[in-house]
């Protein structure tokens, strides 16, 4: 007790140097958390993706197609128990600027296979019967403040022209980690539309999706489909949904590998800034503390004051720092919510950041400590006066 | 050893015997003595006082029968303990239970009240905490200064931040006092409370008290006045008091 309140009182003698040292854990906190949420983020479609569900793509490319005679085919294997496809869209609505995820799917099938997008039963069936509706997830909907019965036009990159869509559903995630932010059509109305300007690109699928009966069968069946398709025009690549979405993410690993560098360099230059403050403090104090050891304290309680004020500064500016990056984390969610249609601060974030806050404060005590345990009684009571 | 000082005075075994004691310092490749030789006997209930010019060892001899430095050689008895032979750990554990300090500048902490400064050195005896509030009482009213024991050193005057200081070097109750310029900091009339409270301690309470000091004034008050130079202790031994009759008369 009488510890707590001697460190306490000490943490604030120089008040503007303690606040200073507070708001720089605060900001070093909060820029740690926020980039780890961007980390986070990155992986959310890894995290979000079925252990139940496979994606198979051309072997060569995800740019070249595959045939839509093929879904016949997969789903007789053994273990199939659905298969959908789709196409990457890659439209823009308005400008460049808007850009979101845009698929052409099999209507029916992928909302089966994807239950995570919640849509109201009125929603479906509208959504079914028309060829040319959409279905947008609730976040973008609400960003683009889209209605139902909106007309909206997208403006095709891979597939040339004005493509118009009227709004039959608003569909929500399950849970926190499903992407509101998805805008999905009929792949008909694409394929007809593709037939008529261009005939050789009709029945060509980008993507087939296909559920499996159970997921340690997993493995197996995307090595059955896989060697259905050897040696034809269009030989598949077959693999779990998560290492699809990974194979994505592994594109821009430098990025992540950036940013995980920087999170850390935060932590290192946080560290020495509250070294430097603590070995002022200790330097300043380097008389009390031969006072305290002329009373007869042992070296512990000594060493325990130092640290335990260096880890109340820390700990003080890490619970600023957390509190602090639930808003920032919503305000740049509402920023890059087109990039990041998941971006929410995850328990381990929390977890890393008292971590890195606890470290911060115990590294930056070691040396103030060490330089109150070694000097000697006299020379530290020299220093008075 | 036995003598008389004061002439009515029997004395017994000394409290503090140091024999043969040396002390140097390094500074950069040169070798600096400070204390050469040094035997001296304290005897229980003696008020000593070292004088000397500066850098002569008074201090360095102070923190050396305080145990807050190391002898190079020699041996330092305090109660019949061969303090020289003792760890570190054991040093600190017997600093707490048997000498009280007064320095110069006070060295109070600055961010806890004169009540809590004065409690501090309990904190190591493992008395409960309203033994020590009655400690700390029973200190603050030795040194009269009940009334401000919620103030901080920095709303107390020089000579109250010493009283302070005399509190909680007498709280513990050790035997041997040791006091290094107590009035060095004050001015005239808060150097002879200081000095008259010390003479109470010494008189009422038996309190052994070892005070380096410039000033003859405060010298006077002492039983034993011994004079360091150059590292060296005079073999003069005079009687404070004394000397105060002899120059007052």
């Amino acid at each position: 007790m009488y510890l707590l309140k001697l460190l306490f009182r000490n943490a604030f003698r120089h008040k503007l140097r303690t606040l200073l040292t507070i708001l720089a854990i605060t900001i070093a906190i909060l820029a740690f958390g926020l980039l780890r949420t961007v980390i986070s983020a990155w992986y959310a479609g890894v995290e979000a993706s079925s252990a139940t569900r496979l994606i198979s793509r051309n072997a060569i490319s995800i740019i070249f197609p595959l045939p839509l005679s093929y879904k016949d085919k997969i789903r007789q294997i053994e273990g199939v128990k659905q298969v959908s496809w789709g196409n990457w869209f890659g439209g823009i609505y308005i400008d460049e600027k808007n850009i979101f995820a845009n698929f052409a799917v099999e209507p029916k099938s992928y909302l089966e296979l994807y239950p995570e997008f919640i849509l109201p039963p009125d929603q479906l069936s509208a959504f079914l019967r028309d060829r040319k509706a959409f279905v947008a997830g609730r976040k973008l909907a609400a960003k683009y403040r889209w209605k139902i019965g909106d007309t909206v036009v997208l403006r095709g990159t891979i597939f040339p022209g004005t493509w118009e869509f009227v709004m039959r559903g608003i569909y929500r995630g399950k849970d926190e980690t499903s992407d509101e932010s998805q805008f999905f059509f009929h792949w008909d109305y694409l394929n007809e539309s593709v037939r008529k300007i261009s005939s050789s690109r009709a029945d060509q699928v980008g993507f087939y999706m296909i559920g499996v009966s159970r997921p340690d069968r997993a493995s197996d069946v995307a090595l059955a489909i896989d060697r259905t398709f050897k040696n034809s025009l269009a030989e598949t690549l077959t693999e779990t949904e998560k290492a699809f979405q990974l194979s994505f993410i592994s594109m821009t690993e430098a990025i992540i590998i950036a940013i995980q560098l920087l999170s850390f360099v935060v932590i290192i230059i946080i560290v020495a800034v509250v070294a430097n403050t603590m070995s002022m403090t200790a330097r300043e104090r380097i008389g009390e503390y031969a006072i305290f050891k002329t009373l007869g304290f042992r070296g512990w309680r000594i060493a325990a004051t130092i640290c335990g004020e260096s880890l109340f500064i820390t700990m003080l500016g890490c619970a600023l720092g957390v509190a602090l990056t639930f808003p920032a984390a919503s305000v740049f969610k509402s920023l890059l919510g087109v990039y990041f249609p998941v971006f929410n601060v995850a328990d381990e974030t929390l977890y890393m950041d008292f971590a890195a806050g606890f470290l911060v404060g115990l590294i930056g005590s070691i040396v103030p400590t060490w330089r109150a345990l070694t000097i000697r009684i006299a020379d530290g009571l020299r220093r008075i006066g | 050893m036995r003598y008389a000082f004061f002439g009515q005075m029997e004395l017994k075994t000394p409290i503090v015997e140091i024999k043969e004691i040396s002390k140097s310092y390094r500074r950069g490749s040169r070798i600096v003595p400070v204390l050469v030789d040094i035997n001296l006997d304290i005897q229980e209930g003696e008020f000593l006082a070292l004088m000397g010019p500066s850098g002569s060892g008074k201090s360095t001899l102070l923190n050396l029968i305080a145990a807050l430095d190391k002898a190079d050689s020699g041996i330092i008895r305090v109660g019949g303990i061969d303090i020289t032979s003792l760890s570190e750990g054991d040093l600190a554990a017997w600093r707490a239970i048997n000498v009280g300090f007064i320095f110069q500048f006070y060295n109070l902490i600055p961010v806890l009240t004169a009540f809590e400064n004065v409690e501090l050195p309990l904190l190591l005896s493992g008395l409960s905490k309203r033994e020590r509030r009655d400690h700390v009482g029973l200190a603050l009213q030795v040194v009269n200064l009940v009334p401000r024991m919620d103030h901080y050193p920095a709303q107390l005057s020089g000579g109250e931040q010493q009283r302070v200081a005399i509190a909680r070097a007498v709280v513990t109750d050790p035997k041997i006092l040791v006091a290094d310029e107590p009035t060095g900091d004050l001015d005239r009339v808060s150097a002879e409370e200081i000095l008259d409270l010390m003479d109470r301690l010494n008189h009422e309470s038996q309190k052994t008290i070892i005070m380096v000091t410039h000033d003859p004034r405060a010298a006077r008050r002492a039983h034993t006045v011994r004079h360091l130079e150059k590292g060296y202790l005079n073999s003069t031994v005079e009687n404070g008091i004394a000397r105060e009759s002899k120059e007052t008369g």
